[in-house]
């Protein structure tokens, strides 16, 4: 029996393996994005309005910096034991003019990155239970496949 | 007529990770700032207590806490938080009140007990809270952030690891001496670059680690200070500055930076702002500065400070710190307590421990580790949730 894949956070982004995109919100008034979504009240200072539009964000951005957990994080994080060390890393995107942090995919370590890589998004697990698979989004270097 | 205030008095409980009831930290950094004050506890008519949100009730209502356990003398009383700025903000409520005229003795104190390894979120399951997402989702530590900085340095700058731990090697020197620092112990370079990596490129020994500990200052008006010492400290300016959107530097614990596209980046960064904003209220620039104390979370955002404190331009951190500048004897000490790194971070009480440095350093009582003719001594940190805060003192 397959396990049911559910997103580790409900509407952060889509659950398309053929097309994997965050999903952030665009302030109707200022065009100004926002990841995780915001849909209450526009944070541009002068602005505030309060009618937002779904968009997915660019899949691929340059890698502004990154960084490694080696011991496991404390809960609320889920770590497999024995636990693996992954890298995270921090992703400049041009269109949305902002950088968004990931976990980088498993098998790519810091050694294996540079700042200015082109990264892009996927589909991974977080971590499972008896009934579900938990999604999270991930980045990997685009010359990684 | 400047807006100063003096400190009249300032003591400090021994940081370490001693398992006592926070409250006992803080009184006994309050007694020793009023008996250096050389002031009664039933002079006292304002308390700001710095709050801590890892003991229970009686830590977000620190200010009372401290003052019943002292023996409730009717002083008025307020209680802050601002993650890392906590101990400033009190500090800055204290200042207020007594240029206001509200009052004319304040007590300023904070204190902490820390649970052991990393920091983690509050409990249960709170999934609109940023704080326990970015580890739920992440695991991103703090040292995931601090290494983000570090590695960005590396990549932009030149850094080395070398670098990041002859940080680590003068700031183990300059606390050697210091009777409140956790860890007296020299490091050498090739110790700090062969401790564990926690968060690439950052090892163990170049992470700060979560202390106990307590501080507390006495502030006066200047009058006042004036008819019990010749030539007070002075708190010359306090900057408690938010960011100014859009912010596009990553930040805990936020999974993302504001976006640019509604908004032009305002032209100086958060992290510069904030001491920037100090020099502006008190007409002092950073050529102007002896030494100073920064929040070295990491050996790499002690770096990152020299250029946010103007002691540097961007990329030329590293240059001052291998020339000595940064070290004392040099031209500009950073950290002649030891910072962080000799400390661990007891976080309400961090803020407010700078500020007892900057007085004994500029009192001349600094010891083993007094900076030469310091005249006037700044002091920064950074948190959570935007906050960050400078004090700047003179004498
Ligand atoms: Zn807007």
């Amino acid at each position: 029996m397959s396990k049911a894949r559910v997103p580790a956070a409900a509407g952060w982004f889509t659950l398309d393996d053929s097309a994997p995109a965050l999903l952030g919100t665009r302030c109707k008034a200022c065009g100004t994005y926002f990841f995780p979504r915001e849909e209450f009240s526009c944070r541009n200072p002068r602005c505030g309005a309060s009618d937002f539009e779904e968009t997915p964000l660019s899949t691929r951005g340059k890698l502004w910096s990154f960084t490694d957990n080696r011991y496991p994080p404390p809960k609320p994080y889920v770590a497999p034991d024995p636990f693996v060390p992954y890298a995270v890393a921090a992703v400049e995107l041009e269109r949305e003019k902002m950088v968004v942090l990931g976990q980088v995919v498993a098998g790519v370590g810091c050694d294996q990155l540079a700042a200015g890589m082109e990264m892009e998004l996927v589909l991974d697990t977080l971590y499972e239970d008896d009934a579900n698979e938990y999604v999270i989004w991930k980045w990997r270097p685009c010359d990684a496949r | 007529m400047p807006a100063e205030v003096a400190v009249l008095g300032v003591g400090m409980h021994p940081w370490g990770k001693w398992g006592r009831n926070f409250v006992e930290y803080g009184v006994h950094a309050a007694r020793a700032a009023l008996a250096d004050a050389g002031l009664a506890w039933t002079d006292v008519q304002f308390v700001a207590g710095g709050d801590t949100m890892r003991n229970g009730y009686p830590g977000y209502v620190a200010g009372a806490s401290i003052a019943q356990a002292m023996g409730w003398n009717g002083a008025q009383v307020a209680s802050t938080y601002g993650a890392c700025a906590t101990g400033a903000q009190a500090i800055d409520v204290a200042r207020a009140r007594i240029l206001a005229g509200l009052s004319e003795v304040a007590l300023v104190v904070g204190a902490d007990t820390t649970p052991k390894g990393f920091f983690a979120p509050a409990g249960g399951d709170r999934k609109t809270d940023p704080d326990w997402l970015r580890f739920h989702l992440l695991g991103a530590t703090n040292p995931i952030y601090f290494g983000l900085y570090a590695r960005r340095r590396m990549e932009i700058f030149g850094a080395t690891l070398e670098d990041f731990a002859q940080v680590k090697v003068k700031n183990s020197r300059h606390g050697l001496a210091n009777p409140n620092a956790r860890y007296k112990k020299l490091y050498t370079l090739e110790e700090v670059m062969a401790s564990q990596v926690v968060s690439d490129p950052l090892r163990l020994l170049d992470i700060c680690a979560t202390s106990d500990g307590g501080a507390a200052v006495v502030l006066t008006s200047l009058d006042f200070a004036r008819k019990h010492t010749v030539k007070p400290v002075r708190v010359a300016a306090i900057s408690t500055v938010t960011p100014v959107y859009p912010n596009t530097v990553i930040e805990m614990p936020n999974f993302a930076t504001d976006s640019a596209v509604g908004v032009a980046v305002p032209d100086v960064p958060f992290r510069d702002s904030i001491a920037r904003r100090a020099y502006e209220q008190a007409g002092i620039g950073p050529e102007d500065v002896s030494f100073a104390e920064v929040y070295d979370l990491s050996t790499a955002l002690e770096l990152d400070w020299y250029e946010n404190i103007g002691l540097a331009k961007p990329g030329d951190a590293e240059r001052i710190l291998r020339d000595g500048v940064t070290t004392l004897g040099g031209k500009q000490p950073v950290n002649p307590s030891g910072g962080l790194g000799c400390f661990g971070e007891a976080i309400p009480a961090q803020a407010i421990s700078q500020l007892c440095e900057l007085t004994w350093q500029l009192r001349g009582q600094a010891g083993e580790r007094q900076v030469a003719n310091a005249k006037v001594g700044v002091a920064v940190n950074q948190g959570l949730f935007g906050h960050g805060s400078a004090i700047l003192a003179t004498v």
